[in-house]
């Protein structure tokens, strides 16, 4: 494979973007649904209850699910629109081959005549280049069923190491985090512990965009009494009503945390008896924080140092607290420090594992925490198993009916699996659910990359813009065709339900990945003929792990409305709160309410370490990304929902009006932000709730839009996740308005 | 039936996210579908990101159905002020420029004056309205005076406004805080002081610029 088969405008012109409205029957007045599926969002971690209104298949409209208790009856805009994306005329009805005789660059095929050529240039590539030059991307919003069929197929049927998954771009420096501290990686608390806080501590999250359910239980805390601090260099719309702002410095959010506990030593702030019986190594950490007074703290952070004293010694006199934090303090080539830091205050405090104590990272995709959990990303085997140890694979290899020395070792993080693709070890690739040409950073490589292969195959509903390089498309199925389990930001297992069934020869992704194996001639485990089967393989297997939902059915988490893990046992509740005394706790045992052998929790020394790539003469501003509240993600299924793209159709740049001023920008003027990678070219909006050294664009868009052109591919290195949150940049403006301002739709 | 007479409808400016999820979710509404009757503002985009929900207040004495010559615009017994009414409306705008509080629209397409009606297709059968159902941050909430009270300690409810010579009472309440308002933050202001004891203008621009080489200029 070389380049797209034809240009961009011509692909674009063909599998869209288009823009979807309302019209037909969905704008008909006083129509009566056939009926009401109740079902979740298919958006974001907070995985919302909602209503689909279905007609003839079709999902019609929405109706609010108030009895379900995350969100009751709450939604964001992608919520609310997001049922106009099925029946859309941008659906893959049937599968596609690359042709570049083709106007848009690809002719469809029969199904199995996909299958069989898919099975056929994966088998060709395995007998040549052995088993391990065949990669898979899968992805963090598939249902917990089909992500868990996604690690046993690579494992077991490709018999290949490489498997990896989006959630990587997503929280997985939190997760490390979490299993070095407290060794489980979940959010330790319900949602409804934050009402109760008196101090509620929000570093690195745009809660009103990225989760904006949880907007409400921050401000009900606050009605309650709460102080609320927030940690961002953007005042965001929950920033602008909170009690203390830190508008921090990108990259240097550990220098705040180890300020904050050098600070609460100092004043004694400490709950010495829990530091005693639940924790080991808070001397060494101690230690290392009295290297980072206020006065330090306040010259590496850029916050001010009475703001820094402030914020110290609200949260260290509270009586209760919750601190929540998200990709702002772990999209860093140090995300992992940053989180040890956060939970390090946490554990000094003493205040976790009771009612309205707590601490949660924001899961940014649908199913990152499920989607983690039982066995694709590269280190993991189901119920968060390790892959490397022995006794675990044993479990699932049992389970699976393989010897457990067939199981592959750990492979690579999604970026290496590239890397690894430019040292021509991997030669074929399979993706599902997962567009990394947007979503990942430095994406000119990706691309180069994607052109490098011998063979890639994708499985998704709408031409993804890393697809349009595919050479097989094999249509998948909306969220609404297929039903399942996710697990949500609270770590709340749920149940999405089939509102209709897949058009034309799209299928549901679990049977492709099984028509997959049954033609590579490896059908052996296989053979599920419902999700539901998918489910009850999945419970036994993660049986004992950490993750562990044996006990829960589908038929509980209908009652209950969703079961929190772990649940060991069908007579068992489910566990809300972690680390309550007496809870479920299959590591310690009753030696304490973490999940290590002692019961205790670990302190870690957090490093300080500026960013990758720091500012310079000749790139002096720092870039920042993330997202606005109107799009999800690479933008694959919001950028075409038209009220959607309405709504923010184009990424800006935001500039401070100082720095705008030196650089003699004016809002609304079109300005080039050049990295040592890249360049973009978007509008300038000038405001004052940015840092005037700090940039902000951004990253759902593709092609000239996409803002990871300009990023760096600086890694955490226990996490592998990508420094999207700071690379070094310059602006300038620009000369003439971009060409995809004259020549391609907006959307796009 | 009518809309329950203990149910009230209360925006909170203070809370809006400006996420348009009520903007998005009203034209999803039985009465008007396809077009939304509530929209957002922003107070001052460069300052701040305070927004805030525009509807209908549903005023006690309409202005709007005050000065309709073609008395098209009704308001219901429990106190709803409805869209104009399709054959009797004449498309002459004097509701649009009347309203204090700027809520109609002119549909020119269908020459019919639009505007929120409370979804009286909802309210009318016990449900909340599409927008203060969705709102994320309940910014936008449909309930009991008990409920809001216990849901609000820090703001209270009024219906009360005044407009030059105009006192104007209205069905929907607006909730303001009981002690401080909330102001805009310049990030500028809040940044390191290397410098704290000088002038604040001076401090401010070298905090803001304190890692920050020469920028060329373009
Ligand atoms: S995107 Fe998230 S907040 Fe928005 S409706 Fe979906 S689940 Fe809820
Ligand atoms: S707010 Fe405006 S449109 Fe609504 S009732 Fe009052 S005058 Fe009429
Ligand atoms: S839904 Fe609520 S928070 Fe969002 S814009 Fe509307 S009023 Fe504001």
């Amino acid at each position: 494979m070389a380049q797209p088969p034809t240009s961009r405008v011509n692909i674009i012109e063909h599998f869209g973007p288009h823009l979807a409205y309302a019209e037909g029957t969905r704008l008909d007045r006083g129509l009566t649904p056939d009926r009401l599926v109740q079902t979740h969002c298919c958006f974001c971690g907070q995985q919302c209850g909602i209503q689909l209104k279905v007609k003839d298949n079709e999902v019609i409209g929405f109706e609010p699910w108030e009895e379900f208790p995350f969100n009751q009856g709450m939604l964001c805009p992608k919520g609310v629109k997001r049922y106009l994306q099925g029946s859309h005329p941008d659906r893959l009805l049937s599968a596609l081959k690359r042709d570049p005789s083709s106007p848009g660059g690809f002719h469809t095929l029969g199904y199995d005549e996909a299958i069989r050529q898919a099975a056929e240039r994966i088998g060709q590539i395995q007998s040549q280049h052995g088993n391990d030059a065949f990669a898979v991307l899968s992805g963090a919003s598939l249902t917990t069923e089909k992500t868990y069929l996604m690690g046993k197929f690579a494992r077991v049927c490709l018999k290949t190491p490489y498997i990896d998954y989006n959630g990587r771009l997503c929280m997985v420096s939190a997760a490390a985090g979490n299993k070095k501290a407290f060794g489980i990686d979940r959010a330790a608390n319900p949602w409804s512990d934050i009402l109760g806080a008196g101090v509620v501590w929000i570093s690195g999250a745009n809660v009103a965009e990225c989760a904006p359910i949880t907007t409400n239980y921050v401000w009900q805390a606050r009605e309650n009494g709460a102080k609320i601090i927030v940690v961002d260099p953007r005042i965001t719309p929950l920033a602008r009503t909170c009690d203390l702002f830190l508008p921090i410095k990108p990259g240097r959010d550990v220098a705040l945390f180890n300020g904050i506990l050098h600070l609460m030593i100092e004043h004694d702030w400490l709950d010495h008896a829990f530091i005693e019986a639940h924790t080991v190594g808070f001397e060494s950490l101690a230690e290392s924080v009295r290297a980072w007074p206020p006065a330090r703290t306040a010259e590496v952070t850029g916050i001010a140092e009475r703001a820094i004293r402030k914020a110290a010694e609200w949260w260290g006199t509270a009586k209760t607290s919750f601190l929540l934090h998200a990709r702002g303090i772990e999209h860093h080539s140090h995300g992992v420090q940053n989180v040890l830091g956060a939970i390090n205050i946490v554990l000094a405090s003493g205040r976790i594992g009771r009612e309205n104590c707590g601490y949660a990272t924001i899961t940014g995709q649908a199913n990152g925490q499920g989607g983690r959990e039982h066995g694709q990303k590269c280190d993991q085997l189901p119920g968060a198993r390790d892959l490397a140890n022995p006794e675990h694979r044993a479990h699932v290899a049992k389970i699976w009916g393989v010897s457990p020395d067939e199981l592959p070792q750990p492979g690579v993080d999604a970026y290496e699996i590239f890397r690894k693709i430019d040292r021509g070890e991997i030669r074929g690739l399979l993706s599902i659910c997962f567009n990394p040409l947007v979503s990942l950073p430095d994406n000119n490589f990706v691309a180069r990359m994607l052109d490098k292969l011998d063979f890639y195959v994708a499985i998704d509903f709408f031409l993804n813009d890393t697809a349009h390089r595919a050479d097989l498309v094999l249509p998948g199925s909306l969220h609404e065709e297929d039903e399942g389990t996710v697990t949500q930001i609270e770590g709340r297992v749920i149940k999405i339900n089939q509102a209709v069934t897949p058009p034309g020869e799209a299928r549901q992704d679990w049977r492709i990945i099984q028509d997959l194996a049954v033609a590579l001639g490896r059908p052996h485990g296989f053979t599920f003929a419902h999700p539901r089967e998918i489910f009850e393989e999945l419970r036994r297997a993660s049986q004992g792990g950490i993750a562990d939902y044996s006990g829960i059915t589908w038929e509980k988490i209908e009652q209950q409305h969703g079961v929190f893990w772990p649940c060991p046992s069908e007579d068992h509740p489910g566990t809300p709160r972690l680390f309550e005394p007496g809870s479920h706790n299959p590591i310690a045992k009753g030696a304490g309410p973490f999940y290590f052998p002692d019961g205790r929790a670990r302190f870690n020394v957090a490093e300080y370490t500026a960013p990758m790539e720091d500012v310079d003469a000749a790139y002096p501003v720092i870039l920042t990304t993330g997202r606005v509240v109107s799009h999800f993600l690479s933008g694959t299924q919001t950028r075409r929902i038209g009220p959607l793209v309405d709504q923010y159709p184009e990424p800006r740049v935001e500039i401070h009006p100082q720095l705008a001023a030196r650089l003699g920008l004016g809002d609304g003027e079109w300005t080039t932000v050049t990295s040592r990678r890249g360049e973009i070219t978007v509008r300038a909006q000038v405001v004052k709730t940015i840092r005037p050294d700090t940039v902000f664009i951004p990253y759902h868009w593709a092609g000239p839009k996409s803002a990871n052109q300009v990023t760096i591919s600086a890694q955490d290195p226990i996490s592998k996740i990508p420094e999207y949150k700071v690379c070094a940049v310059r602006l300038s403006k620009a000369a003439a308005p971009p060409e995809y301002a004259t020549q391609l739709e907006r959307q796009q | 039936m009518p809309v329950p007479a203990d149910q009230y409808f209360f925006i909170d400016p203070n809370r809006c996210i400006g996420c348009e999820s009520c903007v998005q979710a009203c034209s999803e509404c039985d009465t008007h579908k396809g077009h939304s009757m509530i929209h957002l503002e922003y107070a001052n985009r460069r300052e701040s990101p305070q927004t805030l929900p525009v509807v209908c207040m549903h005023c006690d004495s309409p202005t709007c159905a005050e000065v309709c010559p073609a008395d098209a615009i009704k308001r219901t017994e429990d106190g709803v002020v409805q869209t104009a009414r399709k054959p009797r409306c004449i498309a002459c705008n004097n509701c649009v420029l009347a309203c204090p509080f700027g809520v109609p629209k002119m549909n020119v397409r269908q020459e019919l004056m639009m505007k929120c009606d409370m979804c009286y297709d909802r309210t009318s059968e016990g449900k909340r309205p599409m927008c203060a159902t969705v709102c994320p941050s309940q910014a936008l909430f449909f309930g009991t005076r008990e409920e809001i009270e216990r849901l609000r300690p820090r703001s209270r409810p009024i219906n009360e406004f005044q407009f030059g010579f105009q006192t104007i009472h209205t069905k929907v309440r607006m909730m303001v805080p009981r002690e401080t308002v909330a102001t805009h933050i310049d990030v500028a202001e809040v940044l390191c002081h290397p410098d704290e004891g000088s002038d604040q203008e001076d401090a401010m621009l070298a905090a803001a610029l304190c890692e920050l080489p020469i920028v060329a200029r373009t």
